[in-house]
């Protein structure tokens, strides 16, 4: 085999560390080396063009490039080999760049390890074989997880581009964390009449299903054919029938069921409808606070509905969909704010959460839009927020930024002043992070305009005193204690991942991080694409994001679905299994293992076993690989040779 | 099974010098780009370890380690997804059952079993891959050379005699 090797300088991000020159010189030693030069941006347009001359004047079989991951440019390079007439799999990169040079200094050692690196890049290539894709269908659906803003816009926009969309939310209602919001800042935009058509769009779009109160149960298949299958929880009212006139509700005798909508400010019948602007506009009964499921008896919404739809016997029900791309957005909670005990969350009611006061903002909210304390139910005139409570701070395990708490305080503190013009509002933060656009200028109008107090410092300590809340913390600009008495303590509390969020990045093979938020592909370049092929990101699953954010990535995973969809057929990867025959002993350990059911045995003249690979099934683990005691089953581009032969060059 | 070029070979007594000889496989999905986000954040790392990148640990053949070991190198570590993060679903599962029973078996065949380690490590975690080799490099480097139990055949290069403890 004649084989060429590209040593990339990346300007000085591998030539500063790692003698390139002498690392092709060292290559053309190597065995079947026919070429090998050092460039200075190999994954440029020349340096392309480059190898391309050389594989043609140099009639190259094979081409190794020492350049940086293979997760950033393997692709870019499969390509140029391509066009100068190669199979894309006589290909192999050496990692010299995240891998070396990026990790010490040491120039020697340096170059001797990217010398061994691109020994076995060269040694593999040699047991390379030409591999050609398949082509298979692509079920045109897509799968939309989570029905918050930014699920909400890609399920419109894929609809909009004529896809068919199933949309699954775990609660009765569409809407997510928005719905809740009363305004949004920057604008003081209505959040419920920005995202109410949106959410009536969503019902009333044909090509939309709409399943709520529905959870993921197993996802199965790959890229272009995805099996789901969707567990419809029991609502013990039959949605077919249910025309939501609220009847039931009004008639319900138990009203102690905690409010989930208004952040459990208060509480609602054990027969409800979540919200007035809930869609689907349907009821559902608290199996927890009914009286017919706690004591037995009761079922006066049964009688009194006209359609006949309560159903106490109602079970789960499963349903299967079949899909070709699934785009998460499963959104974000909020952290618990009991872990700062010091805060007395959790022990003083008249101690909040940021959401739980967006209610008390709220014309829909526990006190129709009143600013009201929750304790005793007083107007309150003195009002603390706390910045920073679960975000930037390692001590309870969030080290990271939250993002949008610095804006909806400012927001919180200037819907205060045009509820109560007569009220004084007090801000503790750390530093002020505003940058989206005109977000600092609003920051600034809450404290020039509306005379929000903005203290910089950490609170020690919130404590009652008679009937109000102490609230100790330091000035750090004047150095000072400071000592604030306020009727009511919102904490701005931060994001964390949905609960839940990592059994479902377990079905659907996705990774997420330490604190439970999604990874996309690449942090720059990839922010909606998985690792894993046909699944999409968008919104806060991925990490803290404001609305903008999250309805800009939900349009641009809708894209994404769109780009894989304009093909009627997509590319198989075709590094898979395979059997050779004549060793194959038929033993069936490799049907044990195979996490996809990809092989199965076929009978070969007459009653010879053989185990075979459905190569559009594989999805190219290797597990069989690892068990086939005769070695008999290889996985192409990765097989036993391949990977001693790079082994071998390290003993060397 | 390859050719070596004689050439390629270093003298006998730079080898010492040259630090260690430790194999790494990683899996394509987690610690492949744990390793790269460790570069990319541009943590330092002892330069010993060589990288090989497997789909998935599920593909580790015990051999791939003995064999290793057996024709001289000093050190193996693997690394996969954490369990249950599995880009395939189960593959470190098996992985962890094999690379366990693996460990129990290398000093009865005459292998140290401090030689080998395999673990956890996300894409995201770049800290903690720096961690990992910096520890497991650093235990090779107190073990020293690997005698090893048999030379590679027509190997002569490996002519380190570094007692291992």
């Amino acid at each position: 085999m004649r084989i060429g090797v590209f040593v990339c300088q990346c300007g000085t991000n591998i030539a500063g560390t790692v003698d390139t020159e002498a690392v092709a010189g060292e290559a053309l030693t190597f065995a079947d080396v026919a070429y090998a030069t050092s460039y200075m941006y190999t994954c440029s347009e020349p340096g392309q063009q480059e190898i391309q001359r050389a594989v043609r004047e140099h009639n190259l079989q094979g081409v190794v490039v020492a350049a940086c991951s293979p997760r950033m440019h393997e692709p870019t390079f499969r390509r140029a080999v391509e066009k100068a007439g190669l199979n894309r799999y006589m290909f192999e990169m050496a990692n010299i760049r995240e891998h070396v040079s990026w990790i010490g200094n040491d120039r020697a050692a340096n170059t001797r390890k990217a010398v061994d690196l691109v020994r076995m890049a060269v040694a593999k290539l040699r047991f390379n074989q030409p591999l050609i894709p398949l082509n298979m269908p692509v079920n045109k659906r897509v799968l939309v997880i989570g029905a918050g803003v930014a699920g909400i816009q890609a399920a419109l926009d894929s609809a909009e581009g004529g896809l068919d969309v199933v949309i699954v939310e775990r609660r009765p209602s569409i809407g997510g964390k928005m719905a809740k919001l009363d305004k949004t800042f920057p604008t003081i935009d209505c959040s419920s009449c920005i995202l109410g058509p949106k959410m009536v769009d969503i019902s009333q779009k044909e090509n939309i299903t709409l399943y709520a109160a529905s959870e993921i149960e197993s996802i199965n298949g790959y890229i272009g054919n995805f099996t789901v299958q969707i567990r419809k929880k029991a609502t013990y009212v039959d949605w077919e029938a249910c025309t939501g006139c609220g009847l039931c509700m009004e008639k319900c005798p138990s009203a102690k069921a905690p409010d989930a909508f208004n952040e459990g400010l208060g509480t609602t019948k054990a027969i409800n409808i979540p919200f007035p602007q809930a869609i689907p506009r349907r009821a559902s009964i608290d199996p927890l606070h009914c009286r017919h499921f706690t004591r037995g008896k009761c079922g006066v919404c049964s009688k009194i509905c006209p359609v006949k739809a309560i159903n106490f016997d109602m079970q789960d029900a499963i349903v299967t969909e079949e899909v070709g791309a699934i785009i998460v957005a499963t959104g974000y909670d909020l952290f618990d704010h009991s872990a700062y005990g010091e805060y007395g969350a959790g022990r003083y009611p008249d101690v909040i959460s940021g959401l739980q006061y967006e209610r008390i903002l709220s014309a829909s909210g526990p006190f129709g839009g009143h600013i009201r304390r929750p304790s005793d139910g007083t107007e309150p005139k003195d009002i603390v927020f706390i910045a920073c409570v679960g975000s930037r701070d390692t001590s309870v395990g969030r080290p990271y930024c939250s993002g949008v708490c610095c804006m909806y305080i400012a927001k919180q503190a200037i819907l205060t002043r045009d509820h109560m013009p007569e009220s004084n509002s007090y801000v503790f933060y750390m530093d002020i992070r505003a940058p989206g656009k005109n977000y600092d200028e609003f920051v600034r109008r809450a404290q020039e305009e509306y005379g929000v107090q903005y203290i910089r410092g950490r609170v020690g300590k919130v404590y009652p005193r008679g009937n109000r809340m102490v609230v100790q913390g330091a000035d750090t600009l004047l150095g000072v204690q400071v000592e604030v008495e306020a009727d009511l303590v919102v904490l701005a509390t931060g994001i964390e991942a949905s609960a839940g969020a990592s059994e479902l990045a377990e079905k659907l093979r996705i990774s997420y991080d330490q604190y439970g938020f999604y990874m996309e592909g690449h942090p720059k370049l990839r922010p909606v694409e998985t690792n894993t092929a046909g699944v999409y990101l968008a919104g806060a699953c991925q990490g803290p994001k404001d609305i903008p954010s999250s309805v800009a990535q939900g349009s641009a995973a809708a894209s994404k679905v769109q780009a894989l969809f304009a093909r009627d057929t997509i590319e198989t990867n075709p590094q898979v299994a395979l059997v050779n025959e004549r060793a194959c002993i038929a033993c069936a350990k490799c049907i044990q293992v195979c996490p996809f059911g990809a092989i199965k045995l076929k009978e070969l003249r007459g009653d010879i076993l053989k185990a075979e690979v459905l190569p559009t099934v594989c999805q190219g683990c290797g597990l069989c690989n690892a068990t086939c005691p005769p070695k008999a089953i290889q996985l192409q581009h990765s097989t036993d040779n391949q990977i001693l032969a790079a082994v071998n060059e390290i003993c060397a | 099974m390859t050719d070596s070029n004689p050439d390629s070979g270093t003298a006998p007594d730079e080898a010492a010098e040259q630090g260690m000889k430790i194999a790494g496989f990683l899996c394509n999905w987690c610690s492949y780009g744990g390793a790269d986000t460790a570069g990319v954040c541009r943590f330092r790392q002892p330069t010993d370890l060589r990288i090989v990148r497997i789909p998935c640990t599920g593909r580790m053949d015990p051999l791939f380690v003995a064999k290793s070991l057996i024709y001289g190198l000093d050190g193996v570590l693997v690394s996969g997804c954490h369990p249950k993060d599995c880009h395939y679903a189960v593959g470190n599962l098996h992985a962890r059952r094999r690379l366990e029973v693996l460990k129990s078996f290398l000093s009865f065949m005459g292998i140290d079993a401090r030689r080998f380690h395999y673990t956890w490590v996300s894409a995201s975690e770049g800290q903690r891959w720096q961690q990992v080799v910096t520890e497991f490099s650093e235990q090779i480097h107190r073990l020293g050379p690997n005698p090893g139990v048999r030379k590679q055949p027509g190997e002569s290069s490996n002519h380190r005699t570094g007692k291992s403890s």
